[in-house]
């Protein structure tokens, strides 16, 4: 596990999901622990190895090589289709968290490189409105899904989701439609997906697109369902079971492949991209590429092209 | 007609007494001899009158009520009305049979169809053994098996939905209810052959997307569908499950509001008051849109309906840029 010694400068970036302060005490086993320190480990707790929630930028920083990533689809915002108020107006928590986060939506997108490997990464944000689903997260891997298929490279979405947007209602339930018809497609094509659930991967997410990796890896602790516990409880009236919907679980019942620490996601992925798609799914693309060029010249993934970069 | 209710809605209440007081009156008549046709057809007017009124401007509420409605007719019921031959089979070749989900084959006229549908109960014991139509993973399960079937033998897949949601209990968890919509919903996408949706009463959230992705979207009037039950919505955003009224208009649930989002395609009316007066008029109805549909999407070549799928899909929702 050293990550952080193969890697040269880490760069700072805003820990929304963590109090600000400059102790920071582990949710886990409530060790109090020197923020730079924490930083510095990638935000797992050197007591217990707690996985603290971090932010899109984070896993950007720590999953992908070092200034691999391209942003694309950063000029997708978020509409009121329903002009949805409850005890707020839906604009007024989208602004409220747009000025927070400094995001759009509750994902962003892009091209990037693990271990060399070019791959279309989407990457959730919890910070933003507990990082539901509405119609942009589902535009967003839609087009990332497209672009994967587009460019023949793999497709990650990393997720970190309290489920769908209900502001958006009906919307929000088709994005889980959306997201995995674009997902069929892609493996139609043959090209791989993966997918990294953290802490928390719930409701329509799991339901969706999270459960549906060639490859799904959890990042340790992570809490991963369907339901609410709370409803759970109420339904069947009893507690439930230790560890229940944690990423463990998750692996005992058969739902996820691995469990891979946080310093050792990008490398565990390298490893699976070369046996997956070794020479980028070359080997035997004899009319495949141009099956997967026409595909994608037929749906409208070109647009997500950020201006100047392919 | 079956005018005889387990439950009576608040708004129903002055037509049920009227329909009551029409069938004693009719009753007397033809005891006594007596010519009460005037009197009965005076409050029938009354009955129609105050029918046309409440139903032509019902609140999203009251037709939650209404998609609800113990006396309404199930999965079970429409398929009696509307199919030949039907064959109920069971269980999804890995854990076992969920009575919540519904699936067989079966003919619509001379068309040969799998047939899927969450299955709610009537009385308290029925609704144990279907379990208040909420499905567990094997109930996916046992859908995607039939609907893989319809692929191999080359029939049109129809679903009807009406659950108040995918089972959430410890064993729903264990065996994984997520990956058992997100699998179906991946591979309804694809599904070589034509699928027509219907929704006959509730459509809460991924347990009904669960059966739900097709090329022919069709609602009931008088149904909801949306990402929450309007209780669970009030709970989470207002703190308050009484608010439930208020977060069903907000949510835009029903399906004159859904027609308009491009949720669904078609809106299938119900006989005056609901589909629960009428179970003959109501399949009916649903019979001839499923037909409609199912004759026009037989003629797509199959690349070309799945295409058509696939970019109805990609057009959802709504975003800025
Ligand atoms: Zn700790």
């Amino acid at each position: 596990m050293d990550w952080f010694k193969r890697r040269k400068g880490i760069a700072t970036s805003e820990k929304k999901a963590i109090p600000d302060g400059l102790w920071v005490k582990c949710n886990s086993c409530g060790e109090i622990i020197y923020r730079p320190e924490l930083q510095k480990r990638l935000f797992v707790c050197p007591k217990c190895e707690y996985h603290f929630r971090i932010n899109s930028k984070d896993y950007v920083e720590y999953f992908f090589d070092p200034d691999s990533f391209t942003e694309t689809g950063a000029n997708i915002k978020p509409a009121d289709p329903l002009r949805f108020r409850d005890t707020k107006k839906y604009t007024d928590r989208l602004k409220a968290a747009q000025k927070t986060t400094g995001l759009n939506d509750a994902a962003i997108t892009g091209d990037a490189t693990i271990e060399g490997k070019p791959v279309v990464c989407a990457i959730m944000d919890f910070t933003f409105i507990g990082g539901s689903m509405g119609s942009v997260v589902g535009e967003k891997i839609a087009r990332a899904a497209d672009r994967a298929r587009e460019r023949r490279v793999p497709l990650i979405v990393i997720s970190a989701s309290g489920g769908a947007r209900m502001m958006e209602s009906a919307l929000s339930l088709m994005q889980m439609a959306k997201t995995s018809a674009k997902l069929a497609q892609l493996a139609q094509e043959g090209i791989p997906y993966f997918s990294i659930l953290t802490d928390p991967t719930t409701g329509g997410t799991t339901a969706s697109f999270a459960m549906l990796g060639d490859v799904n890896i959890a990042e340790p602790g992570a809490l991963i369902g369907f339901a609410g516990q709370r409803v759970i409880k109420q339904t069947i009236g009893q507690d439930l079971p230790e560890g229940f919907q944690k990423a463990e679980f998750l692996k005992d019942h058969g739902f996820v492949d691995l469990i891979v620490h946080r310093w050792e996601m990008r490398e565990t992925l390298g490893k699976i991209i070369d046996l997956l798609w070794a020479g980028g799914g070359k080997a035997k693309n004899n009319g495949k590429v141009a099956s997967g060029e026409k595909a994608a010249k037929a749906s409208r993934s070109s647009d997500a092209v950020a201006p100047g970069k392919n | 007609m079956n005018k005889t209710f387990r439950v009576t809605l608040d708004f129903e209440k002055p037509v049920v007494e009227l329909e009551k007081k029409i069938a004693e009156m009719e009753e007397y008549a033809r005891e006594t001899g007596v010519d009460l046709s005037d009197d009965i057809g005076r409050l029938r007017r009354k009955a129609d009158n105050y029918r046309k009124e409440t139903y032509s401007k019902l609140t999203p509420w009251q037709r939650v009520q209404l998609a609800r409605h113990s006396d309404r007719p199930f999965t079970l019921d429409h398929i009696e009305r509307i199919a030949t031959d039907f064959v109920e089979l069971g269980g999804d070749r890995a854990f076992g049979n969920d009575p919540a989900m519904i699936a067989g084959i079966g003919k619509i006229d001379n068309h040969r169809c799998v047939l899927i549908g969450h299955q709610k109960g009537r009385d308290v014991k029925e609704n144990l053994h279907r379990n208040f139509g909420m499905s567990n993973p094997e109930g996916y399960r046992k859908a995607l098996r039939l609907m893989k079937m319809a692929a191999k033998f080359k029939m049109p897949v129809i679903t009807f939905i009406d659950t108040p949601g995918a089972y959430p209990g410890l064993g729903a968890e264990e065996r994984g209810q997520a990956e058992a919509i997100a699998r179906n919903l991946m591979e309804m996408a694809v599904l070589p052959v034509p699928i027509v949706v219907t929704i006959i009463g509730e459509g809460a959230s991924g347990g009904a997307l669960g059966i739900g992705v097709g090329d022919s979207i069709l609602m009931m009037e008088n149904c909801w569908y949306s990402v929450i039950s309007p209780e669970g919505c009030a709970a989470i955003l207002w703190k308050d499950n009484t608010k439930a009224p208020i977060a069903a208009e907000a949510m835009k649930l029903t399906a004159p509001d859904l027609l308009k989002l491009n949720v669904i395609d078609k809106i299938i009316p119900e006989p005056p008051g609901g589909a629960h007066w009428d179970y003959d008029v109501a399949s009916a109805n649903l019979k001839k849109a499923i037909l409609t549909e199912l004759k026009r999407l037989e003629k797509i070549p199959v690349e070309t309906l799945i295409e058509k799928r696939i970019q109805k899909y990609e057009a959802m929702g709504a975003w800025k840029e």
